[in-house]
């Protein structure tokens, strides 16, 4: 059981991209997302897609687990593009199916909605596929710390998800125990109807969550034990290094927004 | 250095204004080269001289002095720099996601530079013997081996004294038996206090001295063989004596005079193969 269970999509493949700084991707990624919407030319389009897919590559990682990453989306694309189709009605007519018309601009406008969310889907799972949970938290932490100023909680924000990460093989270690308890008892999981299995889950949640607050409480007593008093004047021992390959990630990042710009209509 | 003891001054203690008193009037002194066992049964009052100790509670009435300071809101942080704490549940006190993010944690509280950390974590988890699993995740370490972790973390910090608060409790022989062995072998490399609270009296044996608590008063202060002797006395306020301890009372009322109480099997065998030769 414990060694099927990985926490997030996180594949390790060893490439550049891996070993980019988490908070290099982050931000890639979110100016990547702002820019996909200035896209409005083929040529465009093409830069955006060539830099997805390259980077895709990049990462060494199969193509089915990048394909993968991106099966609960599929349907969203295709329904994106479907809705367009009907919906748009403007343009010339380009051919008729059925006796329904289908227009040009609702074939352009459905093809460059749903590559724009395919884009998207695409490189923001690349972020999870490459970084593992806790350099994201890390990460977090880091890039939210500005926000420290206005109260914001940033330690006690990437504090949390870090443990949170710790528990949850430690929960469904648990989850297994008193699920096979309880089967032992008589509580049937696995047949009835939709209503009975739903039931059946009660005895497994409660106990769970009576032994989710003892822990924390525990959890609690031992950091402080051990002196823990917040963000404040603490060190930490994971660092994050900007190198020179996050510069020429940069590099290649804003070649490629000059070129969106160049290239738009 | 003096003053280098844990002080505890007519010390009471309760959980709430009406609830009756878990400690009450106790004083005794803790020196730092000492290693000394707490037993009691449940609710003796044990576990709450533990958390006194290093400030996650506060005495009502009396004082508690570490190395020469009061333990008090202000003092906790030192205080804690220097009394570090292993509790009973493996799991509950492991808050890092890897074996070198949990040591790492205590150090990351008290502000120390990386270089240390990274110094410390090292020659820490050699100490308890868990070189070689520093990016090991919890849930893959055996109950013995997030113990040990737990050691490890306490030590890295390097405090004067380490309290063992039933950290034995919820494990195994086989896992009881490597802490026992690393905890004995820490302190003879560091030279620490140490303080062991538990109910397991094979522990207690190993010990230099031994406080038995009882209804929230020190019902006895003594040696462990001395303790051991008691034996009548002991099971009167529910405490069990170890199987060795247990049958020298039965040989002794058999008639055969053991010239001293034995501690354990070594000692015992040693009282039966010169019973003849000494007379």
């Amino acid at each position: 059981m414990s060694s099927s269970m990985m926490i997030g999509q996180y594949i390790p493949a060893g490439s550049f991209i891996h070993k980019l700084d988490p908070r290099t991707k982050i931000a890639i990624i979110f100016f990547f997302v702002v820019i996909v919407f200035f896209a409005n030319s083929v040529m465009s389009y093409g830069l955006l897609t060539l830099f997805a897919v390259g980077s895709a590559f990049a990462t060494k990682i199969r193509v089915r687990y990048i394909l993968k990453g991106l099966k609960p989306v599929w349907f969203l694309i295709a329904f994106t593009f479907l809705l367009h189709l009907f919906v748009t009605r403007e343009g010339e007519v380009i051919a008729t199916v059925f006796g329904w018309e289908l227009y040009r601009e609702a074939l352009i406008q459905g093809s460059t909605i749903s590559l724009r969310f395919f884009l998207l889907i695409m490189v923001t799972s690349l972020l999870t596929l490459t970084t593992t949970p806790i350099e994201i938290t890390d990460a977090i932490e880091q890039l939210l710390g500005p926000f420290k100023r206005f109260r914001f909680p940033a330690h006690e924000l990437a504090l949390m998800m870090s443990i949170s990460l710790r528990f949850i093989p430690t929960l469904m270690q648990e989850t297994e125990k008193i699920s096979k308890a309880q089967a032992s008892r008589g509580v049937d999981f696995r047949t009835g109807s939709f209503k009975d299995r739903i039931k059946a889950v009660i005895p497994l949640l409660v106990p769970l969550f009576v032994s989710a607050f003892k822990r924390a409480e525990e959890l609690a007593m031992a950091m402080e034990a051990r002196g823990y008093k917040g963000g404040e004047g603490r060190t930490k021992l994971r660092e994050l290094h900007i190198g020179w390959k996050d510069y020429v990630v940069y590099g290649l990042f804003i070649l490629l927004m000059a070129g969106l710009f160049l290239t738009r209509n | 250095m003096e003053n280098s003891k844990i002080e505890f001054r007519n010390v009471s203690f309760r959980y709430q204004e009406d609830m009756p008193w878990v400690l009450k009037n106790v004083s005794f002194t803790i020196s730092a080269d000492e290693w000394v066992a707490i037993i009691g049964h449940n609710g003796s009052g044990k576990s709450t001289i533990a958390k006194l100790m290093n400030g996650l509670l506060f005495p009502q009435e009396g004082e508690i002095y570490v190395n020469g300071q009061k333990v008090s809101r202000e003092t906790i942080w030192d205080v804690r720099e220097k009394v570090g704490m292993v509790f009973q549940n493996p799991d509950n006190q492991f808050v890092g996601t890897t074996v070198r993010d949990d040591v790492a944690f205590g150090m990351e509280n008290h502000g120390m530079p990386r270089e240390l950390m990274l110094e410390r974590i090292e020659t820490s988890l050699a100490a308890v013997g868990m070189q070689g699993y520093e990016e090991q995740e919890p849930h893959r370490l055996s109950g013995g081996q997030k113990q040990r972790v737990a050691i490890a973390s306490v030590l890295a910090v390097s405090p004067k004294y380490i309290i063992l608060d039933e950290a034995t409790a919820m494990l195994d022989p086989k896992g009881r038996k490597e802490i026992l062995k690393t905890v004995l072998e820490v302190q003879e490399q560091r030279n620490l206090c140490l303080v062991t609270i538990t109910h397991d009296l094979l522990e207690v044996t190993q010990a230099d001295r031994v406080m038995v608590m009882n209804e929230g008063e020190v019902w006895l202060e003594a040696s462990p063989r001395e303790v051991f002797s008691k034996q009548e006395q002991l099971q009167e306020i529910g405490l069990d004596t170890p199987f060795i301890t247990k049958l020298a009372d039965e040989l002794k009322a058999a008639g055969i005079s053991l010239t001293r109480e034995p501690l354990n099997h070594q000692e015992l065998l040693e009282e039966l193969w010169t019973l003849r030769s000494t007379m």
